[in-house]
């Protein structure tokens, strides 16, 4: 029998069969407004949503398995493919948390490139959301708008890492290489461009008042439930609890950049929504903040026995080559210890538990996603609100199953 | 290195309510880690929610130790307070015989699906968890696929018909 069949009868019998007016819908996986393959159990009385279960595992793919059969600086590449929208998010945790337990310091200018990358990486996630959530509600114009300006953010990344939706470009001991020439010249323009961008994004959704209706009293969460239920970031911010682990548990020298912890007080999916607007401005801030501080100096830490030397190097120096070679071949071990590392990723608290046992394989990796915790939320968001509403709720957590899943 | 002399105080005023309640405590790395009885894990929780404001539970993720090592498996959870922003590991060791710990659902209703993902992956049962299943892995999924002694490409192909 097909799995997503019998799962549907399994939870048929939680389900309660007395009431003869409910029907049960199965919204998803292939749902355009479930953002990837997630799949509801919608109780239904009428439009009304009795209850609300997610289903999820449809992307699983096994890898935090994975992790433990791969070389700490082969797992970066994995990271990349959990939330395929922050991956320098999802780099920095997993390399922060190897450097913690390497007790490795940082240059300078990799801890400003590593904060330049990560917040663009965040206006480029929630470009995403943007345009996607306005999809789902019927807004398509500002979806176009939403990805050009993404599109400039990735070509970006694209010319810093060579990748641009898996840049793996965070290594272990600071960055796999350094800016190309221009590069902060062409984040500039970027930046010079991009407040009038998101100026008419404002004009389009955020005024329109059809969007206001769709959004407003819509997916109520208070703060003590957001919080009994996990929620971070955006979530936890839209319910007016003022956190945000890049001010309360700084890394990369967060603490001395100047920006404002956005929160909104409305619990509803607009108060997500403006939490979200007015962090890409907060992001802006931060990014022009850290270009103006990029001085020139070493992007690798000073560690031969961890970091890859430069090509240069290796043509020049036995010891290089050496080190090159023992590095790719066998790996280097870290000490014994276990570590968690949260940041603040676009989606809230991306957390890294790391387990090594003393060799050059990781004997635990876990992955804390905010999107799986935040979707657990869901059915206390969904349930006595309209079929309709819960593509905006969706939409306002904004979930990556790639991350649910891993 | 972070500065874990707040979090030891926190151990200490656990140490002062009930001594039982702490098998080891570990400060590394600047974090700290207080090991739990398995039958204190509730209290444990308790009085650190609602003593100490340690609200929201960041995570909860179990680690197999390998079939050789007794105990085997070990269950993690990560507090967090958004009042005073401390973090604090509590961890749980059990055994393969008995892999059974209380579930803290009650306590935190976020733990619902971490506890799942770590009995679907590790086989660690969440005793009075108001739903047990499998999260991540198909129902009729066979054993448990973050186990140690578990192939990394499975027993054979899984197929969906």
């Amino acid at each position: 029998m097909n799995v997503a069949v019998e799962n549907l009868q399994d939870q048929a019998e939680l389900l309660d069969p007395s009431m003869e007016s409910q029907m049960t819908l199965s919204m998803g996986p292939q749902h355009p407004s479930t953002h990837g393959v997630l799949r509801l159990d919608l109780r239904l009385d009428g439009e009304l949503v009795i209850k609300a279960i997610p289903d999820i595992g449809y992307l699983h793919t096994g890898m935090e398995k994975l992790f433990e059969y791969k070389k700490y600086q082969q797992g970066i590449v994995i990271t990349d493919r959990m939330d395929y929208l922050n991956p320098l998010g999802n780099n920095l945790v997993y390399v922060m948390a190897a450097e913690k337990l390497l007790d490795l310091e940082i240059p300078e200018r990799a801890k400003v490139i590593r904060v330049m990358f990560c917040e663009l990486q965040r206006i480029a996630s929630h470009l995403v959301w943007l345009g996607t959530h306005a999809l789902d509600l019927g807004a398509m114009s500002a979806f176009f708008y939403a990805f050009r300006q993404r599109e400039k953010i990735l070509n970006l990344i694209e010319a810093a890492s060579g990748g641009r939706m898996t840049p793996s470009d965070v290594r272990i001991g600071g960055l796999m290489m350094d800016l190309p020439a221009g590069f902060e010249r062409r984040v500039n323009q970027f930046l010079d461009d991009f407040p009038a961008a998101l100026d008419m994004l404002d004009t389009l959704v955020t005024g329109n008042t059809i969007w206001h209706s769709r959004t407003q009293g819509i997916g109520l969460i208070s703060a003590e439930d957001a919080i009994d239920w996990g929620l971070t970031g955006p979530c936890l911010r839209g319910s007016g609890v003022d956190l945000d682990l890049r001010r309360d548990n700084p890394y990369t020298g967060y603490e001395t950049y100047d920006f404002e912890v956005c929160v909104e007080h409305d619990c509803d999916v607009w108060a997500r929504f403006k939490v979200r607007m007015r962090e890409m401005r907060e992001s802006w801030k931060i990014v022009r903040q850290a270009v103006a501080r990029l001085k020139p100096g070493p992007t690798k830490a000073d560690a031969p026995k961890v970091v890859l030397p430069d090509r240069d190097d290796m043509r020049k120096h036995m010891d290089s080559l050496i080190h090159h070679f023992l590095i790719v071949a066998e790996g280097f071990n870290i000490p014994p210890g276990e570590v968690y590392m949260p940041i603040e990723a676009s989606k809230g608290e991306l957390g890294v538990y790391m387990k090594s046992n003393g060799g050059p394989k990781p004997d635990r990796v876990h992955f804390r996603g905010p999107s799986f915790v935040n979707l657990s939320a869901l059915p206390v968001m969904s349930e006595g609100e309209m079929v309709a509403d819960v593509v905006a709720i969706i939409g306002s957590l904004d979930i990556v199953l790639g991350e649910i899943d891993r | 290195m972070a500065d874990t002399k707040v979090l030891l105080k926190f151990v200490e005023k656990l140490k002062a309510k009930n001594a039982d309640w702490i098998s080891n405590v570990t400060d590394s790395l600047g974090e700290v880690t207080v090991t739990v009885p398995r039958e204190s894990i509730i209290d444990v929780c308790n009085f650190l929610k609602n003593k100490h404001d340690f609200n929201l539970l960041a995570d909860l993720c179990g680690a197999d130790r390998g079939p050789e090592e007794d105990p085997r498996f070990e269950v993690n959870y990560h507090l967090f307070s958004t009042k005073h922003h401390n973090r604090l590991r509590l961890k749980v060791l059990l055994s393969e015989d008995e892999p059974n710990v209380e579930t803290v659902t009650s306590i935190w209703k976020t733990a619902d699906w971490h506890e799942r993902e770590t009995y679907d992956l590790l086989g660690v049962v969440f005793d009075n968890h108001p739903d047990l299943r499998r999260i991540l892995l198909p129902s009729d999924f066979d054993g448990h696929a973050l186990r140690k002694d578990y192939p990394l490409r499975g027993y054979e192909p899984y197929s969906l018909s």
